[in-house]
């Protein structure tokens, strides 16, 4: 049976709506697009959508009490919010450094989730003067 | 600390702009550059922007904002630039004379020989927008929400309502729902999103968030904690529409309404403002209407990338190095003018040609088919196919070195139909 899927081209300005008809998972046509980005966008997102997992875990003893961190690159859409929750029950100990290795494999991906900057140890010191 | 110290240049604010202006006018020659940032960390607001979409201009890859700052903090850190952290500028006059105070050292006398703007934009406020209602906690800007999470771990609210569909915005409607908050929905008083659709897509529609364009916030509940706001839809002149009013129960209103240049310094100084950004009046090397003193980055004009503002700071950085090893002045100016559907352009005047020009603008509505042109004299001096121009977006043109801008008395930015060849 054939269906039809709307999507939103993310891919410049002109936000052309996509129109993709599949059959049993099959792409047939897409429609609406200006030009080939967005017909393989459309494909990509009815296939197989993928999103960047970017959110914080806990660091002890930092400057501050929270890590940025990101996956290496994207992964299966459905599992950003099972990331997420994952990740939340990471806890650092400071120093960190920046590209770190946060979480290897993160959901059985194949991808890594990295701290995206370092940080330091919470030290004493004022810092230099004027 | 008894005697003023000299330094060849200070800018003031370590964010995006700060940071690429004080790296490059340190790599142009400057042997004393100061950075001054009253926060405990370089970055400025960057490292609070842990969603990726940064630098595919300036990197040409797509970094998150703690990333895109680590890149120039490693290279700050290195570049033997005098960093000041938790420090406040109090005072700055027309020569360059400042008062700046820390913990460390008190009240403090500078006098540098050039002084780079840097110190970026802050939020519109629900006092600038007079939402009536009583005066609850829970009503917050939304870059401050994103500070509290990104930053202190701490979770502002549980059942959020979002005013204005600005990108950080829709970037915190996600974020709040990934950190388990209900987001009820995002109100948008004008009938098209203020953000980027990348972000409407990946930040709403991905989460099934509500988006209620032409719709606006009319009162805000609760006497201690926010308890419910009123909404409504609002008619072609964006007047609410009493019939249309609903009750929304939250516990907090997030506002993403606007950003405006932070210039209280700059006006101190006897810094020329234009009304159409809110910031300094430039010419093409970010110097400013008062000598010495150049700007850069948000302080400027809100640019909508990082990698425009890094661009702007390396202009100022490289300009302040000239005017304070060179001697170079302001030069006699030619005036750009906003032509059709052209808001405001960066910089507003330019006085060198024998090198390049790049200028920055904001359309007043949405335009399809179209061409941005640069007319120098009359003459055409750029022109690029655009296939949309939005509001949102700033315009970037970048003019070569003196190509049709040799003799030209006024210089005009506009954008006019392309309909032909589109």
């Amino acid at each position: 049976m054939k269906k039809k899927h709307d999507f939103v081209c993310i891919n410049c300005p002109l936000s052309c709506s996509l129109e993709l008809t599949e059959e049993d998972g099959e792409v047939l046509e897409v429609s609406g697009a200006d030009c080939k980005v967005g017909v393989k966008y459309a494909e990509e997102e009815f296939c197989n959508p993928r999103r960047m997992v970017s959110t914080t875990v806990k660091v002890r003893g930092g400057v501050l009490p929270l890590l940025p961190v990101v996956s290496a690159s994207p992964v299966p859409k459905t599992m950003v919010r099972e990331a997420v929750r994952t990740l939340a029950g990471v806890v650092m100990e400071a120093p960190v450094a920046d590209g770190q290795v946060i979480y290897p494999d993160i959901l059985g991906t194949g991808v890594d989730v990295i701290s995206s900057r370092a940080l330091d140890r919470k030290a004493a010191d004022g810092g230099s003067s004027i | 600390m008894s005697k003023a110290r000299k330094p060849d240049c200070v800018v003031i604010g370590a964010g995006p702009a700060g940071l690429g202006a004080a790296l490059t006018a340190r790599e142009a020659g400057l042997k004393d550059v100061m950075l001054i940032e009253r926060d405990l960390e370089l970055g400025g607001i960057l490292p609070q922007c842990i969603h990726d979409g940064f630098g595919s201009i300036v990197f040409d890859e797509v970094l998150t904002g703690p990333q895109y700052a680590q890149r120039y903090i490693d290279r700050v850190e290195k570049a033997g630039i005098d960093i000041q952290l938790n420090t406040m500028v109090l005072e700055m006059a027309p020569d360059h004379c400042m008062t700046v105070v820390n913990s460390r050292e008190g009240v403090v006398e500078i006098e540098p020989r050039s002084i780079i703007l840097a110190m970026g934009c802050r939020e519109r406020t629900r006092h600038q927008i007079m939402i009536p209602g009583y005066r609850p906690a829970g009503v917050i800007c939304a870059g401050a929400a994103q500070r509290d999470i990104n930053i202190d771990g701490v979770m502002p609210g549980r059942r959020v309502v979002i005013l204005g569909s600005g990108d950080i915005g829709l970037i915190m409607a996600r974020r709040f729902t990934l950190e388990g908050a209900e987001v009820e929905g995002v109100y948008e008083l004008m009938d098209h999103p203020g953000g980027l659709t990348r972000n409407v897509v990946q930040c709403l529609h991905d989460y099934d968030i509500p988006l209620h364009l032409s719709h606006t916030v009319t009162f805000i509940h609760g006497r201690k904690r926010v308890e419910a706001v009123t909404v409504a839809r609002v008619d072609e002149n964006l007047k609410p529409i009493k019939e249309t009013e609903r009750l929304v129960p939250c516990d907090s209103l997030v506002l993403s309404v606007g950003l405006i240049p932070e210039n209280e310094l700059s006006k101190k100084a006897g810094v020329e403002l234009d009304p159409a950004t809110s910031g300094p009046v430039v010419d093409e090397c970010m110097h400013t209407s008062v000598d010495g003193i150049f700007a850069c980055g948000n302080v400027v004009s809100v640019f909508d990338l990082v990698d425009w503002v890094t661009r702007t700071a390396e202009a100022a950085g490289r300009s302040a190095a000239e005017y304070v090893l060179e001697g170079r002045k302001r030069e006699a100016y030619i005036r750009v003018n906003p032509g059709r559907n052209v808001k405001f352009v960066v910089p507003q005047l330019v006085g060198r040609l024998d090198r390049g020009v790049d200028f920055y603008f904001r359309v007043e509505h949405p335009e399809r088919a179209v061409r941005a042109m640069v007319l120098a004299g009359g003459e055409q001096a750029y022109s690029r196919k655009a296939r949309m121009v939005r509001p949102p977006e700033m315009v970037h043109a970048g003019v070569e070195a003196a190509k049709g801008l040799g003799k030209a008395r006024d210089i005009t930015i506009e954008v006019v139909s392309d309909e032909k060849e589109a």
